[in-house]
């Protein structure tokens, strides 16, 4: 089959490799039909994410067609359409049985790895780097599917690939985002990045009830899918001064909640600060570039939530940690608990509550995929979201 | 787990840990003070010296304070370079000066033969192996002792019984390739792989057994690889399932065979038991052992240096 492959930083080739097979009774085969490309996917293209090999798979958002179940998987047959979620979950730990499911205790088969860099490892994940398990990803035209009788949600009805793929990543995603923002009447709900996982927490922040939604990023392209979205206001950050502008439009109180949407390759508009973090995360003194979630902590009206989405990977420096403990904010994070919420967001689009497939903007070969990442990272001829074709 | 250091040498480099913690605290809060009850305040390098000495005392404190008698080394060099700083300033000190810088000199030195005790058994005691986590059942002089936990989300009577059909151990232990019980569980026969495509056997018995708590089990006879071990199980607190509580012991024969038994746990044994209980937690919650393409065995230590790429082989 043909997948996309990491060779090293910012080198990715398609190539020819061997069919997957059946590993474990739980297993099954999917041909994908669509894949997607994510800033998470970004981060390893950059060199950010450690512990990964040349010759991996790449991709964790696809969807495709069960071609094949071992013994253990009761609930799919081949010909069954299904949409695969990033995170590996086995459905029976402690952790999987209390529906956080990125924190599977089972699926992760190098958690020594994780738990040297984090303390403790979360579930594996797929084409996500060995720390994380080592699994071939879904930027390939097939891809074994572990625990298939927890994860892939089917398919039934005749809801177009662009409809369904993302919720498989991002549109979970975004939900989880703006769900811990636990939203009250009258909330005003601040996104620092208007990238496609941006622009669904923006989507979903509005039907879980925010008062005011306000968009923050420098691509006017991006802040116009966010307004499409459901933001109520954007703001450019290259334009205006962020906090300023958030307590301008907040009348001095501040967001109630404030999603970071960006994660560890954030840009800074402040030039110095910018080229510190860079020089830093370059020799490795930092890992992070953190401007978003420091700006963010900052904006939060007193006793507000900061919920953070933006993927990081290990050490950040100069962290507000001062406004955050004097100042009664809750953090809430993880990678998104996707089992948890395939579901009720399949309804949703079912119902016609949203169509997801807004966030695309270029559909292309998976042949072309090395194009397509370079464009998507670049924001190239106004890249907001990539679907491959395998 | 592996232990290496007995109890008392523990709490022994623990009590000068909170010795070093003292002298740095005091050196670093006051070192015009200290230097004054040494006797040496009439020099102008005294006040930087101690500074820097208390803070080296903090780093003997770390080490020591986390049960690491080994640190006592550190200490007995850096005695070593007080008491030859002293003796220095011992040589153009005269009077009060004198007899207080003496003192001090002294006190140094009697803590520098406390230190140099417990350097000295924390390297023999490494040499001779374990004191501690050896079972009982387990008479031998040179052995490695190794403990592992894990929370498994079953009701322990279920737990309990999966681990005491021993013919069950293979699916979790990487090493053991086979178990026959013969007599229904009390005797069984061990078969496992050791380096170079050999095989080790031995006999055991279980010793001890109650049902949904404890198994405790040795090897018998003429063993290739003489062995004890025991698995406790608790039901974990408010509902979390069973913790798993793993003591093995292996006996290091000299010569040959002692160089297999050490490849065949490696350099770090405790890993080895930490792998075979991840497998277990994964066996019994999801009914198989986790694969990747990178790590095709499931969890595995030595897999971790050497992953494969991730994706399908033929
Ligand atoms: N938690 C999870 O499970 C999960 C899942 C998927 C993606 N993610 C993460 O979400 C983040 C965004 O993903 P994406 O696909 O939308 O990526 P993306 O690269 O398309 O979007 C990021 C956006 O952030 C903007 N940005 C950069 N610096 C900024 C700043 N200082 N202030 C405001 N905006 C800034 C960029 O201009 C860009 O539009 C990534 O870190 C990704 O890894 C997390
Ligand atoms: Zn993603
Ligand atoms: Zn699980």
């Amino acid at each position: 089959m043909l997948a996309n492959q990491w060779m090293g930083k910012e080198d990715l080739e398609v190539n020819e490799v061997p069919d997957p097979r059946i590993l474990n009774d739980r297993d099954a085969i999917v041909r994908i039909t669509s894949t997607a490309i994510c800033g998470s996917d970004l981060h390893l293209y950059d060199g950010y994410i450690p512990t990964m090999r040349k010759g991996d798979i790449l991709g964790h958002e696809f969807m495709g067609e069960v071609v094949e179940v071992g013994k253990g998987v009761g609930n799919l047959r081949a010909g069954d359409r299904v949409v695969v979620p990033f995170t590996i979950s086995c459905g029976a730990c402690l952790s999987c049985s209390r529906e956080l499911f990125s924190l599977c205790e089972n699926s992760n088969p190098n958690h020594r790895i994780a738990e040297k860099v984090m303390g403790h490892s979360p579930a594996g994940l797929f084409g996500y780097s060995h720390m994380m398990g080592g699994y071939p990803g879904g930027q390939a035209q097939y891809a074994r599917v572990p625990f298939a009788d927890v994860g892939p949600i089917k398919i039934e009805d005749g809801l177009p690939d662009e409809q369904v793929l993302f919720l498989s990543d991002i549109f979970p995603t975004g939900y989880m985002g703006a769900e811990m923002c636990d939203i009250q009447p009258g909330d005003v709900v601040a996104v620092w990045g208007a990238g496609p996982v941006g622009q669904f927490a923006i989507a979903s922040a509005k039907m879980l009830g925010a008062e005011r939604v306000i968009a923050i990023d420098r691509f006017g392209y991006r802040l116009d899918k966010a307004r499409q979205a459901g933001a109520t206001d954007v703001l450019d950050y290259e334009e205006v001064t962020v906090l300023e502008a958030l307590q301008e439009l907040t009348a001095g109180r501040g967001p109630d909640a404030c999603i970071d949407a960006v994660g560890m390759e954030a840009h800074s508009a402040i030039g110095p600060l910018h080229a510190y973090d860079r020089a830093k995360q370059a020799t490795r003194l930092e890992t992070e570039r953190p401007h978003a979630l420091r700006e963010a902590i900052m904006a939060c009206r007193n006793g507000g939530t900061v919920s953070i989405i933006g993927v990081y990977g290990g050490l950040m420096d100069k962290f507000p940690i001062g406004s955050l403990m004097n100042r009664s904010l809750t953090v809430r994070t993880g990678q998104t608990h996707m089992q948890r919420y395939m579901r009720p967001l399949l309804d949703r689009i079912r119902n016609g509550d949203i169509d997801p497939s807004f966030v695309v903007s270029h559909t292309m070969p998976l042949t072309e995929a090395p194009e397509g990442f370079r464009m998507f990272r670049d924001k190239q001829d106004e890249c907001n979201k990539i679907v491959l074709k395998p | 787990m592996t232990s290496t250091a007995s109890p008392g040498l523990r709490r022994t480099a623990r009590l000068l840990g909170l010795a070093s913690t003292g002298l740095g605290v005091a050196m670093l809060r006051d070192p015009e003070g200290v230097a004054r009850v040494a006797g040496v305040d009439d020099s102008d390098t005294a006040v930087p010296v101690i500074t820097v000495v208390g803070a080296r005392e903090l780093v003997h404190a770390a080490g020591l304070l986390a049960g690491r008698p080994g640190w006592a080394w550190t200490r007995v060099a850096g005695d070593a370079m007080d008491l030859i700083a002293m003796g220095r300033a011992l040589a153009d000190r005269r009077g009060d000066r004198y007899r207080r810088l003496r003192t001090a000199t002294v006190a140094v030195g009697v803590l520098a033969l406390v230190d140099l005790g417990t350097a000295l058994r924390s390297s023999r005691s490494r040499d001779e192996g374990p004191a501690t986590d050896l079972p009982p059942t387990a008479p031998w002089k040179r052995a490695i002792a190794v403990s592992a936990a894990t929370t498994v989300n079953k009701p322990p009577a279920e737990v309990y019984r999966y681990w005491r059909n021993l013919e069950n151990l293979p699916t979790f232990m990487a090493h053991v390739r086979e178990i026959r019980t013969p007599d229904g569980g009390r005797r069984s026969h061990w078969v496992a792989e050791a380096p170079g495509r050999r095989t080790v056997e031995w006999d055991a018995e279980v010793v001890e057994d109650r049902p949904d708590r404890l198994i405790r089990w040795r090897s018998t006879g003429d063993a290739d690889i003489e062995n004890t071990g025991s698995v406790e199980f608790v039901a974990a607190p408010g509902g979390r399932g069973t913790e798993v509580r793993v003591h093995l012991a292996y006996a290091q024969p000299a010569g040959r065979l002692g160089k297999v038994v050490a490849t065949l746990f490696g350099e770090d044994p405790g890993q080895q038991v930490r792998d075979d209980l991840s497998r277990f937690k994964q066996v019994l919650e999801t009914g198989q052992v986790v694969r990747s393409e990178g790590s095709p065995e499931g969890p595995f230590a030595r897999r971790l240096l050497t992953q494969r790429p991730a994706h399908p082989r033929p």
